[in-house]
């Protein structure tokens, strides 16, 4: 278990590594690297001194010894539009996405295995397709559409939601339900499918022999040995729960990190967008390791 | 191939979607021919006019945007925008990818250990996250957003293949080959390629749609295709101020793409099984997509 864990740790920062080399690659690659930094207003004379105090003169090689050096201490730059470090901006942000996040995953999860675990009972019934069908059309609605068509109907016609800001929980309603949609529908695929090879399993007719209620048999018994490939769903589904909060926040004026880092490109604030992507692969790749943890707590035979 | 289209008949599913998809791409590909014009051309006094109207003349179907343009002749221009980056990438993507994870597989390696990791690397990151870094750093135009997709999934086609091959190529009827004194090259375009190409073909269905939402999304945001060149994702961000007033400038072209993107995964499940010779008689027998 640890010597697993020592490896996906090294993996993750080696992939980290990987990208900042890149970042640094590319955006020396792109001409003046001060032209990412400063406005496109700004006149030579100021992109010569930035140049020289940010050290652009330099050898390439001396540049990334700073560059690195300056990222190990988490000095990302300071954010040209509001003049403070680029880090304290994206931390700001932070925590109204992780809420986001937090609570669709909670939402698809719960409504994932419910629906799962009702059409694994009865494959080929009418909430059986329907499963189906949420999965195929979730999958292929763009969320940025289906946001917009919620806000049309729900808040502009009916006017029961608010169209945007998180002040009260009925602000969270429709962001949390269109980002929940797409990760529900394959959590649901994936319930039901092992949940239909579970309860054909001996080990769950024997218990259906010695006459346990079906209720306490699905939700208990095989719910457990089927939340091992949800675990693993749930990891992989927040990376994309996270694209998806990018669309979501900046549709409903959400403070969050994504809104953040897509004004962030528009207004070219590059000590920003490097920093919030520096912090999301921070936290994806924590998360994922923290799944590993899970494995082997909810599988015992991961641990050896 | 007749084999193969009286397969695709069968399936009513399949069968509709694969329609669908090529009417929207022969529609989107006419209109990027011959319809630019019209697409743009503005008409004042007929500006917002409702969709469903059919006694108006053709272009006013799906009604109009604020300038008086006919929604109908911008889907089409667009979608031929969105078509072709998806196909494209898709393509791209598939070919680079596929022979990248023979020559991994087959001849394993350094070879292979260097473009396992670089794969785990692109797919550790969010795809978004990419788009981002990437469009910041160059411009945002369909080229550079065709090679971004590309980045993005080429590692998907590269795992997939590579597994395939490392299977394949430990068969008998390859050994055979190599006995009989084939090239390496041989085996590879004579014995593997043939195995491998039902998922990659699954696949690049599937990703078509799949490509087109995530254009359609940076698009959306801004950091994709830009103006005046259209695609469906830039028309909902540009008739979203016009929500309430005009609903059918942000319904249409959010449909256009929800259906192509349904459509090419009803089509990508049913190439996954009428691709596979081991798994065609399913369909022969007349089961449909209902036996799965």
């Amino acid at each position: 278990m640890l010597r697993m864990l020592r490896r996906r740790i090294l993996e993750s920062v080696l992939s980290l590594v990987f990208l900042l080399v890149v970042v640094f690659i590319l955006s020396r690659l792109t001409g003046d690297p001060s032209s990412l930094y400063l406005p496109e207003t700004a006149s030579d004379a100021v992109r010569e001194e930035f140049a020289r105090a940010k050290g652009f003169n330099l050898p390439i090689w001396q540049q990334f010894l700073t560059y690195m050096g300056d990222l190990s201490r988490f000095d990302f730059g300071e954010s040209l539009r509001q003049q403070r470090p680029a880090l304290s901006v994206v931390l700001e942000a932070y925590p109204a996405t992780l809420r986001l996040v937090m609570w669709t995953i909670i939402a698809a999860v719960t409504t994932g295995v419910l629906l799962g675990c009702l059409a694994s009972l009865r494959p080929g019934s009418l909430i059986d397709r329907l499963a189906v069908g949420l999965t195929v059309t979730a999958a292929s609605i763009p969320d940025f559409w289906l946001a917009l068509m919620g806000i049309l109907v729900f808040a502009i016609t009916l006017g029961w939601l608010p169209t945007s800001g998180m002040s009260t929980p009925a602000h969270w309603i429709l962001p949390v339900v269109v980002l929940m949609l797409r990760p529900a529908g394959s959590i649901a695929q994936v319930v039901r499918g092992s949940m239909i090879s579970i309860l054909g399993a001996p080990f769950i007719r024997a218990a259906r022999g010695r006459g346990l209620p079906v209720r306490r048999l699905v939700f208990l018994h095989a719910l457990r040995n089927a939340a091992i490939p949800v675990i693993t769903l749930v990891g992989v589904q927040t990376a994309s729960i996270l694209n998806g909060a990018v669309v979501v926040e900046t549709i409903f004026a959400f403070p969050g990190i994504g809104r953040l880092m897509i004004s962030a490109i528009l207004d070219r604030d590059f000590a920003v967008v490097q920093a919030a992507v520096v912090v999301i692969a921070l936290a994806i790749f924590t998360l994922n390791i923290i799944i590993d943890l899970i494995y082997g707590w909810v599988d015992p035979r991961v641990r050896t | 191939m007749t084999r193969i289209l009286k397969l695709l008949l069968r399936d009513r599913v399949a069968l509709v979607s694969a329609l669908y998809l090529v009417c929207i791409v022969v529609a989107c590909g006419l209109a990027a021919l011959f319809l630019v014009q019209e697409a743009a051309a503005m008409k004042f006094g007929s500006g917002r006019l409702a969709p469903f109207d059919f006694a108006r003349p053709v272009r006013d179907w799906l009604g109009t945007d604020q300038l008086g343009r006919s929604v109908l002749y911008m889907l089409l221009v667009a979608g031929a925008t969105s078509l072709s980056i998806a196909i494209c990438a898709a393509i791209i993507a598939a070919a680079t990818g596929t022979v990248l994870g023979i020559a991994a597989g087959y001849f394993g390696g350094i070879v292979d250990t260097l473009a396992m990791r670089l794969a785990d690397v692109i797919l550790s990151f969010p795809s978004l996250l990419l788009a981002i870094l990437f469009v910041y750093l160059f411009e945002p135009s369909a080229t550079n957003i065709i090679i971004l997709l590309v980045i993005s999934r080429v590692p998907l086609y590269l795992r997939i293949s590579r597994a395939e091959t490392l299977e394949i190529s430990r068969r008998l009827f390859v050994d055979a080959s190599r006995m009989l004194g084939a090239s390496n090259l041989r085996i590879c375009r004579r014995d593997i390629l043939p195995m491998v190409m039902p998922n990659v073909l699954t696949l690049v269905a599937l990703d078509i749609g799949l490509l087109m939402l995530i254009e359609s999304a940076l698009s959306f945001l801004g950091i994709g295709i830009q103006p005046p060149s259209t695609s469906w994702g830039l028309m909902v961000a540009s008739g979203r101020e016009l929500m309430g007033t005009a609903w059918w400038l942000t319904f249409f072209p959010g449909l256009a793409i929800s259906l192509t993107a349904v459509a090419s995964s009803f089509l990508s499940n049913w190439v996954r099984i009428a691709a596979d010779p081991a798994q065609r008689w399913r369909l022969e027998l007349g089961q449909g997509s209902e036996g799965r």
